[in-house]
């Protein structure tokens, strides 16, 4: 008995160091010294909790890394720590390093720099990791709260500014409808069942002592609950508006985190266990896929501000990473289809976070410096950055030697071999129409007469340049990476 | 006893009523009570088919369930309480200086 309980903990002890850290760490916060002028709104300046908080995230990142190779399972199978979450878990750490690094001097420019954004941030990486470890449904839906709930926070952290507190409540009130929409398809497939575990459902469905309507209307419940998470269309309502109004180093955070947990989470509930359901599943998956590269794409061309222009750019690329999933119940073809969406995911990671990184650069107080005309002259006045935003923009349009390209490229073959034609082509004309407004920031960027203002912060430029080279080197080295994904395949125990 | 049809039905009707909720009406407050609504008829089917299945595992989902839905209503409370210090209102439609 005790042992089945270490070897539960065990299973996820990252989770569990980075949890624990993130509540010493909110006591620390409150002993750390206060800069006096700022301090009725309790802002500190302190880069301790920072530091602290990033340690806490390689700590965390290096028992992952010790892991590799070692699957474990916790708590009568609820929690599966094997190559897919170690995978997922690593790329989450990075992101929640790069974040850190992003939000720093932002935070401190912005005046709303507070001890206990680090401290959310921590547990909403920490629900992150639990749910990319999830095998019952259980657990998808508290991790999924556990990973909302602080981002919900931290959305409206530059309180009282009213754009700020406008994405909180709507990305709140959604994402509360969604996880409406999450249990009550877990009510469905349990009542289908008569469990929530996916390894008892799996056994269930082969039994074929089962309810087929009730199944499959959980599995479109589920795809609802977590659609929204990930900002498929058509339930991406909330994204322009949480994305725009949410601070800038929020959105990069929630714009890759949310996006990679939610997908890490629809690949193994589906890939696990409702691959004898593909006939019925594939076809909506299909419809959502299409429908969100399409509007994604085409709404993004007329916008004008460039944080709500990565917002339709980041609902566009959650179609591409939604083509991975269609051909997931096809014999031989599940391992690629987990394989080619975790080497997006990776991807879109690194270029969104070189975008956002120039975003954050160039924004000034009061919400100025957004818009896409402010970007005119910066190849003359700061052409690294330019060059920064060049590479992530070409990395987006999916234009080699960039990742995005070679993401795309495993993307198409997966979903060509899976015999989706239509879906790949849509899938090409829909880059080519992005081709329109991702070389648009380049044009005004390079070709454009002004004088945008930047900021000179290290740590922010030290995350925008190792984005970019990452963009571009690893395209080059794909194949380690590639090899990573295709090993982080999932399998029952 | 009566059958399970008739607690999933009504579990259905008030998921459908929840759902409706938050698409019509406007007020934030409104619109987070339905959204308790669907998260209470899930519980509800969660116990009936736990009932009828004769296991405990539905039954335990549904503390879950309701421990998440505190936690939601402290952050969603504190969020709209800081909405109407600013604005005065809760009305989602006046909430909408975003545009594009």
């Amino acid at each position: 008995m005790i042992g089945d309980i270490m070897t539960s903990l065990w299973a996820i002890l990252p989770v569990i160091v980075l949890a624990l850290w993130a509540c010493v760490l909110l006591l620390v916060d409150l002993w750390l010294p206060k800069d006096q002028q700022g301090s009725q709104q309790g802002e500190s300046n302190s880069p301790i909790t920072p530091l602290l908080a990033a340690l806490g995230m390689l700590t965390s990142a290096a028992i992952v890394i010790a892991r590799i190779g070692q699957p474990t399972m916790g708590f009568g199978g609820m929690m599966m720590a094997d190559g897919f979450s170690h995978f997922i878990c690593l790329l989450l750490l990075a992101s929640g390093l790069v974040t850190i690094g992003l939000s720093h001097d932002y935070m401190k420019r912005l005046g709303i720099a507070r001890g206990e954004y680090y401290v959310l941030l921590m547990f909403s990486l920490s629900g992150m990791m639990l749910m990319s470890m999830s095998a019952d449904l259980i657990m998808v839906f508290l991790s999924l709260e556990l990973l909302s709930i602080p981002l919900y926070v931290m959305a409206g952290i530059a309180t009282p500014r009213p754009s700020s507190e406008e994405a909180a409540l709507k990305y709140f009130l959604l994402g509360a409808f969604a996880s409406g929409f999450l249990v009550y398809g877990i009510g469905l497939v349990f009542g289908a069942t008569g469990s929530t575990s996916l390894q008892q459902i799996v056994a269930v469905v082969q039994s074929g002592n089962y309810n087929l309507a009730l199944i499959l209307g959980g599995a479109a419940l589920i795809i609802t609950g977590l659609g929204f998470k990930v900002a498929i269309v058509p339930f991406h309502m909330w994204t322009p508006d949480a994305y725009q109004g949410a601070p800038s180093a929020v959105t990069a955070f929630m714009s890759v985190g949310a996006k990679t947990a939610g997908f890490a989470a629809l690949l193994r509930v589906f890939v696990l266990a409702f691959p004898a359901f593909s006939a019925d599943i594939t076809p909506v998956l299909w419809g959502l896929a299409a429908l969100t590269m399409v509007l994604g794409n085409f709404a993004a061309i007329a916008q004008r501000n460039i944080k709500r222009l990565l917002a339709y750019s980041s609902i566009a690329h959650a179609g591409y990473i939604m083509m991975a999933l269609v051909p997931y119940g096809q014999d031989g073809l599940s391992a690629d289809s987990v394989a080619s969406a975790l080497f997006y995911l990776v991807a879109y990671a690194f270029t969104n976070f070189a975008a956002w990184a120039v975003v954050i650069a160039l924004e000034q107080a009061g919400e100025k410096g957004l818009e896409l005309q402010d970007y005119a002259g910066l190849g003359r006045k700061h052409p690294a950055l330019a060059a920064v935003m060049a590479v992530a923009m070409l990395s987006f349009t999916g234009v080699p030697p960039t990742l995005g390209f070679v993401g795309k490229f495993y993307l198409f073959r997966t979903v060509l071999e899976g015999g989706h034609v239509g879906l790949a082509l849509i899938g090409v004309l829909t880059s080519l129409v992005s081709a329109f407004y991702y070389l648009r920031v380049i044009v005004v960027m390079y070709m454009q007469e002004g004088e945008p203002e930047a900021r000179r912060e290290p740590w922010l430029q030290a995350m925008a340049y190792g984005s970019a080279i990452g963009v571009v080197a690893l395209s080059i080295f794909s194949a380690p990476l590639l090899f990573l994904a295709s090993q982080a395949v999932l399998k029952l125990f | 006893m009566l059958p399970i049809e008739y607690y999933t039905g009504l579990s259905v009707i008030l998921f459908t009523l929840g759902a409706l909720g938050v698409l019509i009406r406007r007020n934030a407050l409104i619109i987070f009570m339905s959204i308790e609504l669907m998260l209470n008829s899930a519980n509800l089917a969660f116990v009936s088919f736990a009932r009828s299945y004769e296991g405990m595992s539905g039954q335990i989902f549904v503390f879950f369930v309701i421990a998440v839905a505190a936690a939601e209503v402290a952050v969603g409370l504190a969020l709209i309480v800081a909405i109407f210090h600013t604005k005065r209102n809760i009305d989602v439609d006046q909430i909408n200086s975003m545009k594009g």
